[in-house]
């Protein structure tokens, strides 16, 4: 059962991904990404990690492509930007297959174990996910995790400031 | 000897069936709710300005919708020649699909005792219990814009695109605004999943046991502010009333879905009551107690349901539209500093009094 859906979903997901570029009209490359991060997120359910998963739809597709898509509706892009064939497609999928390989040569390289860490299924179903990566950022993790913070702040400032020119 | 009570996990089947049966009936009453909220707002509406509302067809005007639904069904779907088909098709499905899909974590009403073949199982009403259920119904929210957004774009029309863009920057300034304005429920009941916040309402009230004890702990009286903000910022979120730029009328000839007629215009229609049945659910289960209070489990349940859409049928009655830097105004300098601050005084108040 979790493997069928696990297929189902990769292949729509590489489907999908593959149609992002594809498509010659900008807001339909837009939905295909849509397409393909909730099959990500899919996936990750798959994975015993809801909670990435609803992160990955609130901020992916709830947030970061709405943006997308209302830039392309301010620009007002045309079907025509992507004109149907260029060279970039073959060096591009020359660049995939070659990373395809690599990832495989380096997957198959080592042999599992069998060993596992101290996050296991159970303890997920016990705990639940969020709880452990909450208690995993406030206390393991703290410092990068306030340096995250204080980025994306610097981040919030600069936007402020670039779009204020006078006040 | 006492019933041995099991949970459906142990019977698969029984299962299977169990949940079909819940997503039916979940479903048909979500959808005889939509056809029905537009009946009943056309005629509280109508009383509200000294008319009549719907009368003719049938009694008081009771088969008014699904003669609306017909009217619609059978007129001449038009798609624009300059329209990009894919999306324009998609965009009303992409609406409505969300606003539905979102009942699927709500919890309706307690566990229902159920005996097959001498054996008790315990169905839980609800389709789903997700330890992430809130989580769940925000990504959900953030996939509704997608229909708004897709509709404007689409019609490839002025009108389309200005009321796209109208609701694109409208939702996700109030998404976030509602988004935060939950952050504090979870910091009281310390869970994510809907069912776990219910129970944790059903304790004494403020965790004071000298008051009576049908006070329960609904998170209505200890974030009041929050309960406002999440129904404001909701309200905006889907369009409702005193926030309806994105179709206004006057300017925009209904703006995102100018272009569109037919079925797909009803599932624009469907998909804003489905919104609002939506909503006035979360806010029920979040800050009213779910199915908590005097009655049987689902009747509270309906019942808190009925009173939040009235009561968004009411605003309608009474408040004007806002212009849109008012909006703007409203949903960034004033309700997300509000939620911001809330979220401060909130963990301020569980580190020292929990």
């Amino acid at each position: 059962m979790l493997s069928i859906l696990f297929y189902l979903f990769a292949v729509v997901s590489i489907f999908s991904a593959f149609y992002v570029t594809k498509s010659r009209s900008p807001v339909n490359s837009a939905l295909w990404l849509v397409t393909t991060f909730i099959c990500f997120a899919v996936l990750y359910i798959t994975l015993d990690a809801p909670f990435m998963a609803a992160i990955q739809i609130m901020v992916y597709a709830g947030a970061i492509m709405v943006l997308i898509v209302f830039v392309i509706m301010l620009l007002n892009l045309g079907t025509a930007v992507k004109k149907r064939y260029t060279h970039a497609l073959v060096w591009g999928g020359g660049m995939s297959i070659l990373m395809l390989i690599v990832t495989n040569f380096f997957i198959r390289r080592s042999i599992p174990t069998g060993t596992v860490g101290d996050i296991t299924t159970q303890t997920i179903k016990s705990y639940g996910h969020t709880e452990l990566i909450g208690r995993a950022m406030f206390t393991d993790f703290l410092l990068p995790f306030e340096i995250a913070s204080i980025l994306l702040l610097v981040a919030i400032i600069g936007a402020v400031v670039l779009s204020k020119r006078e006040v | 000897m006492t019933p041995e009570v099991l949970s459906l996990s142990n019977a698969p089947a029984l299962w299977a069936a169990a949940m079909l049966v819940k997503i039916i009936v979940a479903f048909s009453v979500l959808m005889g709710i939509v056809a029905y909220a537009t009946w009943v707002e056309r005629k509280v509406i109508g009383r509200m300005q000294t008319r009549l509302g719907p009368t003719m067809t049938g009694p008081n005007g009771l088969l008014q919708p699904i003669a609306d639904g017909i009217k619609l069904f059978f007129k001449e779907d038009i798609i624009p020649n300059e329209a990009s088909k894919f999306a324009f098709v998609l965009a009303p499905m992409m609406i409505l699909a969300p606003a539905l899909i979102s009942m699927a974590v709500i919890p309706f009403g307690g566990d229902y005792h159920f005996t097959f073949h001498g054996v008790t199982y315990l169905i839980p009403m609800q389709i789903t219990d997700l330890n992430i259920g809130i989580l769940f119904i925000l990504a959900m929210a953030g996939l509704g814009v997608y229909g708004i957004v897709l509709a404007g774009l689409s019609s490839n029309s002025k009108y389309s695109l200005l009321g796209g863009i109208r609701a694109s920057a409208q939702m996700i300034s109030y998404e976030l605004a509602a988004g935060l304005s939950i952050i504090t429920i979870f910091m009281l009941s310390e869970t994510l999943s809907l069912s776990g916040i219910v129970a944790a309402q059903k304790e004494v009230l403020w965790g004071i046991t000298a008051l009576p004890s049908w006070m329960h702990n609904w998170y209505i009286f200890s974030q009041p502010l929050a309960f406002g903000l999440f129904v404001v910022g909701s309200m905006a979120e889907i369009n409702r009333t005193p926030f309806d730029l994105p179709e206004a009328e006057t300017e925009l000839v209904s703006g995102f879905c100018t272009e569109y007629s037919s079925m797909k215009y009803a599932l624009f229609f469907m998909a804003e009551y489905a919104n609002m049945v939506t909503i006035s659910a979360i806010a029920t289960t979040l800050f009213l107690g779910g199915w908590d209070g005097p009655f049987y489990g689902w009747i509270n349940f309906l019942v808190k349901v009925f009173g939040f859409m009235f009561f968004f049928i009411w605003i309608r009655a009474t408040f004007p539209r806002l212009r849109y830097d008012q909006l703007m105004q409203l949903g960034w300098k004033v309700m997300i500093p509000l939620a911001l601050g809330n979220i401060v005084v909130t963990a301020i108040a569980v580190l020292l009094w929990q």
